[in-house]
């Protein structure tokens, strides 16, 4: 039988329906077209059907309870609050004490991880024994619990107010935290700023100049004296040229508390501490297992060049370590951050406790508080993590 | 392909309807009644008000409602499902459909029965906000907590009256929050606060368990209205009415007289007031879905409002806290049912 001739060339432009269900990359569009509009729908109904739930049962909704006055007191505040003021500003209250935790938990979790990670790898026995121990222990038990260990030991060994321990500077420390003079800054402060800044600049310009020396040269100046005499002497002279013009308040005893002054609270000290032991047994594994993945040639190729123990560490290994360390050391930063919302548990005014605990009781408004709640933390770890991939980016092996 | 498009129908089946299916419930009395059990939702632990005893059985002013409410719809008190609850889970417990009445010493505000989804059923104790402190500071008033530290649950009123009360007074003060009792508690212990404040009922049952009861004193103000009672649902108006007349046939009971012992005596009474409390005149308990003799199950099974008040917070407790405000109003206090007819 005889096929009949195929139609002309504009075919291309008018293919039929069965055509379309026939080409793969049509058939993919569409398929993935309906997913996405069922996904949106699905949100929808649920964004609706929870809008509408709400109203039927006559529970408030909305934003506007942000600007209502919150009325209550917080106990640590970074930023000017009194109970006048409202719920959005104690939201900053709150997310601000959080990002003050996290922030200083990181860096100190960091440092306490390396310390311990490298003397878990230490050649002298007991040093390595006891890194283990720190290890093993902190990493097992719940970071609840070391909060709650942390805070009732901290406060048990503490003396009452009236039998504050007296440390140097007019520093006091009892059960209601840590007080130290608070410096009170007067006029010609700008000199002794300016000072300051002067004499950074000088040492930054020794270090530019050493550095250059030692490119060409191969010699390394001891450069760390002068540095420190440049920035001290300069701030120094600075701040006798300007009348001196720093006061202390000084704390001093209530008839319940210290009054005036600067305070750490016990909760913060607390917390603090409870995140940074039990993240450091995490980030301490992950530094042993960036040293481990260093060939031991590298080590032994260092030695032949005459370098000694730390700078191997720091001119060979470290380096080659950080690729293996970055990565997990991202979640260890997110998952300290995420668990300082165990706050709440020692009555530290972190975010989950200002906001999703006290702003959500007076409002009632457990949807939209949870939510931006969760949005908190989602921004935070999602910036974290943009940042620590950037940073492993630049320390990554440049490959040719 | 045929799989994907029957998914398709499916998740279109789940959702054809959005909104809607919580509103077509049936009553909250039919859902009890069909389980069999109701869940009444408790403290985690407050010796008076509800906390269980020796033998794992809940006691107390607040597990005495449930029970009341039980005893009107199943002439059992036995079949009841204690749920407790913390002060911040309490509410959404309760809207969720976890818990068909909250009996947690409970305040009832404004806000909570407005904007919370809640209806509070009546008043079972008047209380107020006070603070504890330890005798060896020497304080007897609140107005010289000046510059003191004070310890706070969070999830409460008592935030915000705490606030308030400094505010208005001009005094300086430190909160130190905590989400659940026993950290604040033991915070209180190792020092960390001067004072701890909450509903003078609690400090009073909570002073028991301190250990040394007689190191701490209640001082004596009263910094607000702590009006504590059940609260159900909103909504659904047959269920409030079941929660919030087996209240009212507890205080009227006392009022009348009725008591747990002479009740069965009290069939015979010629009173119209009696006779209609306990069912022998008018069909009241029909108006509220139940059977004629609800009220007489309360008070058989539970007792009247001055019985439970008693043995669970007063003279016959440990606790031993006066009837005050929450005396009969013929006596001095507040409590005043609407009556029976």
């Amino acid at each position: 039988m005889k096929r009949p001739s195929k139609p002309p060339a504009p075919a291309r432009f008018s293919r039929s329906l069965t055509d379309y269900i026939y080409d793969p990359k049509a058939r993919a569009l569409a398929l993935q077209a309906i997913v996405a509009l069922l996904l949106v729908w699905f949100v929808w109904a649920i964004v609706d059907n929870t809008i509408r739930n709400l109203e039927a049962q006559g529970i408030a909704s909305g934003f506007g309870f942000l600007d209502n006055t919150a009325g209550f007191d917080i106990s640590q505040s970074l930023i000017a609050y009194a109970n006048t003021m409202s719920y959005g500003r104690a939201f900053l209250v709150g997310l601000f004490n959080t990002l003050l935790v996290a922030v200083i938990g990181v860096v100190l979790a960091t440092i306490v991880g390396f310390v311990i990670g490298i003397a878990r790898l230490s050649g002298n026995w007991l040093i390595a024994a006891l890194a283990s121990v720190y290890i093993e222990t902190l990493r097992n038990i719940p970071p609840l619990l070391m909060l709650f260990a942390v805070y009732f030991g901290v406060l048990k060994a503490l003396p009452s107010p009236r039998n504050s321990l007296e440390l140097p500077f007019s520093s006091y420390l009892n059960t209601r935290g840590l007080y130290f003079p608070a410096p009170v800054w007067g006029e010609g402060t700008w000199l002794f700023v300016a000072g300051v800044l002067v004499g950074v600049a000088g040492a930054v310009f020794l270090y530019l100049n050493a550095r250059r020396k030692f490119i060409l040269t191969g010699k390394a100046d001891s450069i760390a004296l002068p540095q420190l005499i440049l920035v001290v002497g300069v701030a120094a002279i600075a701040f006798l040229a300007a009348g001196s013009p720093l006061s202390f308040d000084y704390p001093q005893a209530g008839r319940f508390n210290l009054k005036g002054g600067m305070t750490i609270l016990p909760e913060f000290i607390a917390l603090l501490a409870g995140l940074t032991l039990y993240t450091a047994a995490f980030i301490a594994e992950i530094v042993r297992s960036g040293i481990l993945s260093v060939a031991k040639g590298q080590h032994e190729a260092a030695a032949a060049l005459g370098l000694h123990r730390g700078q191997i560490m720091r001119l060979v290994v470290i380096p080659q370590a950080l690729r293996v360390i970055i990565p997990p050391l991202t979640n260890q930063y997110l998952n300290l951050t995420k668990n300082s919302s165990l706050a709440v548990a020692i009555g530290y005014p972190d975010l989950v406790s200002v906001f999703a605990g006290t702003v959500l009781n007076q409002t009632n408004q457990a949807v939209e508080v949870i939510l931006i709640t969760m949005s908190v933390y989602l921004v935070l770890s999602l910036l974290t993590s943009v940042f620590m991939n950037w940073f492993n980016a630049r320390v990554a092996l440049v490959e040719r | 392909m045929r799989y994907w498009i029957a998914g398709c129908l499916a998740v279109l089946a789940a959702f054809g309807q959005p909104a809607g299916s919580a509103m077509a419930q049936s009553s909250t009395l039919d859902t009890v009644k069909a389980r069999g059990q109701l869940q009444c939702g408790v403290n985690t632990g407050l010796a008076g008000f509800s906390a269980p005893d020796d033998a794992g059985q809940w006691k107390g002013l607040d597990v005495d409602m449930c029970r009341a409410v039980a005893a009107a719809i199943f002439k059992d008190v036995s079949k009841i499902k204690y749920v407790p609850l913390t002060a911040k889970e309490r509410f959404t417990a309760l809207q969720s459909g976890e818990i068909d009445m909250l009996a947690r010493n409970t305040t009832w505000t404004m806000s909570r029965d407005t904007g919370a989804g809640l209806s509070f059923a009546g008043i079972n104790y008047f209380d107020g906000q006070g603070f504890m402190v330890k005798k060896a500071l020497d304080v007897v008033s609140a107005k010289e907590l000046s510059g003191a530290s004070i310890c706070v649950q969070t999830g409460t009123t008592t935030e915000l009256n705490l606030a308030d009360y400094f505010r208005t007074n001009k005094i300086e003060y430190d909160p130190v929050v905590f989400e659940k009792l026993p950290e604040v508690l033991a915070a209180y212990n190792a020092g960390r606060c001067d004072a701890f404040t909450t509903d003078v009922s609690q400090l009073y049952s909570i002073r028991l368990t301190l250990g040394n009861a007689a190191e701490h004193i209640v001082l004596p103000e009263i910094i607000s209205k702590e009006p504590l009672g059940p609260a159900v649902r909103q909504g659904d108006a047959q269920w409030a009415n079941i929660v919030r007349w087996s209240l009212n046939a507890m205080i009227n009971a006392e009022e009348l007289g009725v008591t747990q012992a002479n009740v069965d005596q009290l069939k015979e009474s010629k009173n119209p007031e009696v006779r209609r409390l306990l069912g022998f005149e008018g069909e009241f308990g029909k108006s509220i879905g139940l059977d004629l003799d609800w009220s007489y199950q309360i008070i058989k099974l539970v007792g009247n409002y001055g019985e439970s008040f008693d043995r669970n917070v007063g003279a016959g407790s440990p606790l031993g806290i006066a009837r005050g405000q929450n005396a009969l109003w013929r006596d001095g206090g507040l409590q005043y049912a609407p009556p029976i007819r």
